[in-house]
This record gives C-alpha cells, structure tokens and sequence, in this order.
C-alpha cells in the first residue's frame, strides 16, 4: 500500500537538531528497504506561487501559500509499505517529524481494487 | 457500506449471552478476512440464526466454534455475490497471509483475538473520541443506537462516526495486530485509557439524568478482565482491573433515594461490595510489584485504602497522600492535585487543603471543573468561612453537569443558607 509523508516544517526554529547528513541517511534507508517509490524535496517557501481561477475563469496569481502559517511544505516521499503501522515508523524515523516539525501521512487512493 | 444496525436488538436481552462470543467471533472474523464491515455482518446474521435455531434444536456442543462457521459460510457467500469485496478480500489475504494468521477450523476451539481487535479500535490514528465508540461496539458488541445511548448522542451521529472510523481502518489500513513487546509500552496505555474513559462515563456520567451508568460500567470492567485474561504479565492492565472493581464496590452507596450523589463521608459502608473489594484489593500487590509503579496501580492502590477503611476518620489518609505524591510524578494533572489537597486537608486540617487549592486557582482545567470549587467551598465551612463557603457552592452549581450533581450542591447551599 502507498503512503504520502507530507513533510512539515517548522518556520520558527533558529536552531534545527537534524544535519544535512542526517537526511541523506535517511534517505538512503528509505531506498535500501526497498519501500522508496518517488519523494522529492521542494525548494523554499518564497519560490512557491498560488494560482486560483474563479468561477468566471478568471484566473489569479498570488505570492506564497494560501496563509501565514507556522509550517511549511518542505518536501515529501511516497513510499511502499504493507500498512499504516509500517508507514508511521517510517515518518517517526524521518528528520523532518524533529525539530518542531510533523510529517502528515497519507494514504494513496487506489481505484483499481 | 452502512453500519450494520442488527436486527437483533429487538431481543437484546437475549443478545447480552452473546456478547462474549461477538467480539471473540467478529476478531477472529477480521483477521480471516481482514474487513471490518464485512466481519461484522456475518457475525450479526451469525448470532440471528443462533437465536432462531438454537432455542428449538437446542445449544450445540461448541456453540463458538457452530457461531464462526455459520458466519464463515455467510461470508463466502457474501464474497461471491460482491466481486468488489471479494476482490479487496483478495488483496487482503495476501497481505494476511504474510503474517502467520491463525488457522480456524469447524470444531476447534476458537483463537482469542481480540486482543489485536482492541489495539485497532484503540488506535491513536482513529480520532479520540471514536476509539471508545469503536471498542464498545467491536469488542462489547453493543449495537450503534446502544453505543449512542452510551455516549448520549443521536443514533444517526453515532452511526456516522463508526461509519467513518471504520473507513479509516479500512482505507489507511489500520493494521490489525498486536504491537510488539517494543511498542507495547507506547501502544497499551491507549487501550487501557478508552476502557478507563468507558467506565468513568459510566460512574459519573458527564451529563444526563443519572449520575451514575452502570450497564456502561460494568461494560467496561468486563473488557478490562478480558483485558486481564489476554495480557495477564501486564501489570498496569492488572492496576485497571483492580481500580476498577474498587470503585464499582461503591456504587450501591454513592446514590441516595432520589438518585442524588452520596459522597464518601456520608456512605453507607455496608453497602460495599465486599466480594468485590476483595478481588479488587487481592489484584493491587500483584499491579504494584515486579517493577516500577504505574498510575493505575497506584490509583487501586488509593481506592483500595478507602475501601478498607472503617470510616473517613479511620482512613489512612497518610500513606493516600503519599501514593498522591506518586501519582503526580507518574501521571500529573490538576486534577490530581486537587484530590492530593482534599487528603492533605484530611491528613493536616482544612486550612493546610485551601492554601494548596489557592495555588490550583489559576490551572485553566479546573476553572470549568465543578469539583474544584466544591472542595473549596466544603473546606471554607470547615474552617467557618460561611459566606465565601456559599459563593464557592454557587459557583460549582453554575459549573456541574448532571442534574444529582446540581440536586446535592443545591441541598449544600441551602444547608448553608440555615446555618
């Protein structure tokens, strides 16, 4: 079964725990178990656009995300695993769920069954 | 997919006996087909067929294992008439059978699995709120409109929020299964607290008429001993059964005539269940040794010491303080602190219990907490604070819930409105 783990970010901390080397571990695990499907880091906040059309079609671009909010999207995996149990230790061991952080997990609707 | 809203509860007293073949059936049922739904209907029309035949052919030899084939075969039949299920089925039952799942035959004695069964209802991904819904009607096996009763909700509500509990099993896959020895710690005291959230609803009901439930605490203490019985080596599940039964000992006394709150010093002690205190007192040591404490062994260990108590003076109050003291390092909470108070005021006079209330005033919980100024007030009259003593009780009547509650802070007030 696939999950998405929405990485969450928190926007006020000065003084984050995790390293890059943290992550690059983590990663390598989530391939090495053989549960990686696709996952992708996003680039910062203020490079991210909104767009929304109206029902006159009328089409409106705005900076940034809907709302201020204390987290951000900072990026995602989709992972391969047999259920929910699996999928929430796998977000408890992401560095993402650290350092006021959350990882939103869930999972991907599947029309085929 | 509805709820299924048994037609059996037309005879629910008759349903009752079947309660403890339900949850045992319907878990064995899940883990075989590993849907929830579907696991529920065929035990339902399962218990109907008993309810027709057995009264004339009478009970067979093995009832459990005659109810799981009955509900097996009708949920065959089932799959062949759906394709969409059986196709979910299907996948299910190869996930299934990765994990070595327990082999139910026609005449074999049935595996418990309904240990696996309360960690899924219990799951924290499922909203707090619907675990203990979830688990009543699971492992209970009380129908939605009882489970709504329970909860004092519309049976069309309640059916919504199983419904979508359910969902979410289905869909997040919620895995059914028993945590292993590493997450136990972590997983355990969530199936422990919705059975303690069921009985506390059940001895002071937050609202309604009655004070006190007590087809919904008995409920509760009945899935704490299958609780027990599953995981025996665990000592706080052992703490439950013994803090449960403690207080249960008491309910025949905590309700005077007109359904009103009795409270301890007022009690009839020889209204205690004596068998009951006894089971409940033999159950303490064994929660409390073999390792550090936990909160629901201590708090046994608490009600046990008002149970052996002659009466409110004789009580040892204390070691009560004391066992306080470890709780609020275990399990700390306002209202604990402010039941530390009442016994300290017990132990050390009223004066020494409000100068520890004072330091409560500003904890946001027991602002809205009726209890909190009720102590206080019942401490001012001991120290013959009258006035304040009865702005204290008005402000308590303004908070309570339940209409007994209300009845006995009114009788409070009114006796300080004489004195």
């Amino acid at each position: 079964m696939k999950y998405l783990m929405l990485i969450h970010a928190a926007t006020d901390v000065t003084e984050p725990e995790c390293t890059p080397e943290d992550w690059m571990a983590y990663d390598k695990q989530v391939r090495d178990a053989g549960i990686f499907v696709s996952g992708e880091s996003l680039a910062d906040l203020v490079t991210a656009t909104t767009v929304q059309v109206d029902r006159q079609g009328k089409r409106a671009v705005t900076d940034g995300p809907f709302a201020e909010t204390r987290e951000v999207l900072g990026g995602f995996y989709v992972i391969d695993v047999p259920d929910l149990d699996v999928a929430l230790d796998w977000a408890a061991r992401c560095p993402g769920s650290r350092d006021g952080g959350a990882i939103v997990v869930r999972p991907i609707a599947d029309f085929d069954n | 997919m509805g709820a299924p809203v048994s037609s059996v509860s037309s005879v629910s007293s008759i349903e009752a006996v079947f309660r403890e073949e339900h949850g045992r059936l319907l878990a064995a049922l899940v883990r075989r087909f590993g849907d929830l739904d579907l696991a529920e209907e065929v035990t339902s029309e399962a218990i109907e067929v008993a309810l027709a035949r057995w009264p004339v052919d009478g009970v067979p030899p093995k009832p459990g294992a005659w109810l799981m084939t009955t509900a097996r075969r009708r949920a065959v039949d089932r799959l062949r008439r759906d394709r969409t299920l059986a196709a979910r089925v299907a996948v299910l039952q190869v996930e299934a059978d990765r994990a070595p799942a327990s082999e139910v035959t026609g005449d074999a004695e049935l595996p418990d699995e309904r240990l696996q069964l309360f960690f899924t209802c219990a799951h924290p991904a499922l909203p707090a709120e619907d675990r203990a819904a979830l688990t009543l009607r699971c492992l209970a096996g009380l129908t939605t409109p009882e489970v709504a009763r329970a909860f004092l909700v519309p049976a069309a509500t309640m059916a919504k929020r199983i419904v979508r509990a359910k969902k979410k099993i289905r869909e997040a896959r919620i895995p059914f299964r028993v945590p292993g020895a590493d997450e136990l710690p972590e997983r355990l005291p969530g199936v422990l607290q919705v059975v303690y959230s069921i009985f506390t609803e059940g001895y002071a009901a937050s609202s309604g008429p009655d004070l006190q439930r007590l087809d919904l605490a008995e409920e509760a203490i009945r899935l704490t001993r299958i609780l027990h019985r599953l995981l025996p080596a665990e000592r706080e599940v052992t703490g439950l059964l013994a803090l449960v039964l403690l207080v249960h000992a008491r309910r025949e006394a905590r309700t005077g005539a007109g359904g009103e709150p009795v409270l301890l010093d007022e009690q009839d002690r020889t209204r205690w269940d004596r068998a009951m205190i006894d089971e409940g007192t033999a159950l303490v040591p064994v929660a409390l040794s073999g390792g550090p404490p936990g909160p629901y062994g201590v708090q046994a260990a608490i009600a046990a010491l008002h149970d052996e108590a002659a009466d409110l003076e004789h009580t040892d109050w204390p070691q009560i303080v004391a066992l306080y003291d470890v709780l609020q390092t275990l399990a700390p909470s306002p209202v604990v602190a402010l039941n530390r108070a009442a016994a300290v005021a017990m132990r050390d006079g009223p004066q020494a219990g409000l100068t520890l209330l004072d330091e409560l005033s500003a904890e946001p919980l027991l602002r809205a907490y009726h209890p909190y100024p009720a102590a206080r007030a019942d401490l001012l009259h001991r120290l013959g604070r009258l006035s304040e003593a009865k702005a204290e009780y008005q402000r308590a009547l303004d908070l309570a819930g339940s209409e007994p509650d209300r009845q006995l802070l009114r009788r409070k007030l009114e006796s300080l409105g004489t004195a």
